[in-house]
């Protein structure tokens, strides 16, 4: 059996009266890339920042390569929102920086990335493109050649380019060992290509979650006459929209076999980005190994 | 060496992509045996994908014998495609642009036939334990 690069056991993380992140259990493969998505406030960083030891968990347990964080922290690199760096510093010193914290350090790694991806080294990094920054932060966090790599939304202040050059120095980066990567955005069309799985977290609770694959082939869209009701056979409805004359289901579990659709209903393949937005959509769906409902709850406030 | 691209708007799946590329290539002669594939890294990074979905292609590639991989080397074709394949293809393309000369004659516009095709191509890809199962999901 291997050890999942990640996994969570009804982890949870309360602020004051507020579950930022509860019930999440969730196991990701090593060697695995990883997408975590889901709207502003949804526990995305949360669950980060309990990945890496940075928080404590209110409840439930999180394993890195089967270790608790603490244990762990040689081994992962992580790359927080905004790329935050020490502004005032150049790159040739922050990879010094680098290596004087760190147990493990691969110098001459940071500067032949930094030499490809033409960041100057002598300048304040606070003086460098957003895209360049990026890019230095990546490189720090590869420097230490981390087995788990966690990404807090890495991309979402840059422009296309600088996304793309990004997305491509994170793949070659982490091609070679096999890195296992959690990467969390809502820049959904960057993610296809990049990730195997997938993780939904909407309102604290893991909404979705599995291989990128295996959750595309068992969705479809399908679209038909307004008001026919067809039999699904054993598929589940996801979302659903209509018109005045047409009907669309974004379904699960769809099996061409049982399926009975009338002469006028299509059916269509769905993108990642398709059915992220439809479980976002509809709270009260989920994707799970096993079903789950989270209808959304009421805060308590007094 | 060859180098792959991505259609952004298809909905073949991009690891596909890149087996059917390779097999493009040796359809029509451009790599033969012998010849290496792009390394796994380099192609991650040049197109922006997961190096597992890269990996995943030439995994593929290697079950149906067309490539093979050395370890710590790179991944080198082992078989040509050029060949029979084509010879049948100009067969099947005779075939085609006869029916789509007569799908023309009765009545059918262009997009009438990529419907068609589609219909056609999904009832007899997907189902294919099944022939009679014509029914379809579209009609």
């Amino acid at each position: 059996m291997t050890t999942a690069a990640l996994e969570t056991s009804g982890l949870g993380k309360q602020y004051g009266r507020t579950w930022a992140l509860r019930d999440c259990s969730l196991a990701l493969p090593a060697g695995g890339i990883s997408a975590l998505v889901g709207p502003n406030g949804a526990g995305k960083s949360t669950l980060l920042h309990l990945a890496i030891g940075l928080q404590r968990p209110s409840a439930g347990s999180v394993r890195v390569f089967g270790e608790p964080p603490a244990a762990m922290i040689d081994r992962v690199g992580f790359v927080a929102q905004d790329t935050p760096l020490y502004r005032d510093f150049t790159a040739a010193e922050l990879v010094e920086m680098g290596r004087r914290l760190n147990r493990r350090w691969d110098g001459d790694l940071a500067h032949e990335r930094l030499r490809q991806v033409g960041v100057p080294l002598d300048r304040p990094v606070g003086k460098l493109s957003g895209g360049q920054r990026a890019q230095v932060a990546l490189t720090l966090a590869l420097a230490k050649r981390p087995r788990l790599l966690l990404l807090d939304e890495p991309v979402a202040s840059l422009d296309p380019l600088a996304r793309r050059e990004f997305l491509q120095a994170l793949m070659g980066g982490v091609a070679d060992e096999g890195t296992s990567v959690v990467l969390s955005s809502h820049l959904l069309g960057d993610l296809e290509r990049v990730c195997d799985h997938l993780i939904v977290l909407n309102d604290g609770r893991v909404q979705v979650l599995g291989a990128v694959e295996a959750l595309i082939a068992e969705h479809r869209l399908l679209t038909g006459p307004y008001p026919d009701s067809p039999d699904l056979g054993g598929a589940t409805v996801v979302r659903e929209s209509h018109t005045d004359r047409q009907t669309s289901l974004l379904v699960r579990g769809y099996d061409p076999g049982p399926l009975r659709l009338g002469p006028q209903w299509t059916v269509h393949d769905v993108s990642l980005e398709d059915l992220v937005l439809a479980y976002l959509a509809n709270g009260s769906a989920g994707a799970l190994p096993g079903p789950v409902d989270i209808t959304p709850r009421r805060e308590a406030r007094t | 060496m060859i180098e792959f691209h991505l259609d952004g708007h298809s909905r073949v799946a991009t690891y596909m992509q890149v087996v059917q590329q390779v097999k493009q290539a040796l359809r029509t002669g451009l790599i033969g045996p012998g010849d290496q594939l792009p390394k796994v890294r380099e192609v991650a990074e040049s197109l922006a994908i997961n190096p597992n979905t890269v990996l995943k292609a030439y995994r593929e590639l290697e079950i149906e014998g067309l490539v093979e991989g050395r370890p710590g080397v790179g991944t080198f074709v082992t078989r040509s495609l050029a060949g029979p394949s084509l010879a049948a293809q100009a067969a099947l393309r005779r075939g085609l642009e006869g029916w789509l000369r007569r799908a023309r004659a009765a009545g059918l516009e262009r997009e009438d036939v990529v419907a068609l095709v589609e219909t056609t191509l999904r009832a007899t890809f997907q189902q294919p334990a099944q022939p009679d199962a014509a029914r379809g999901e579209i009609a």
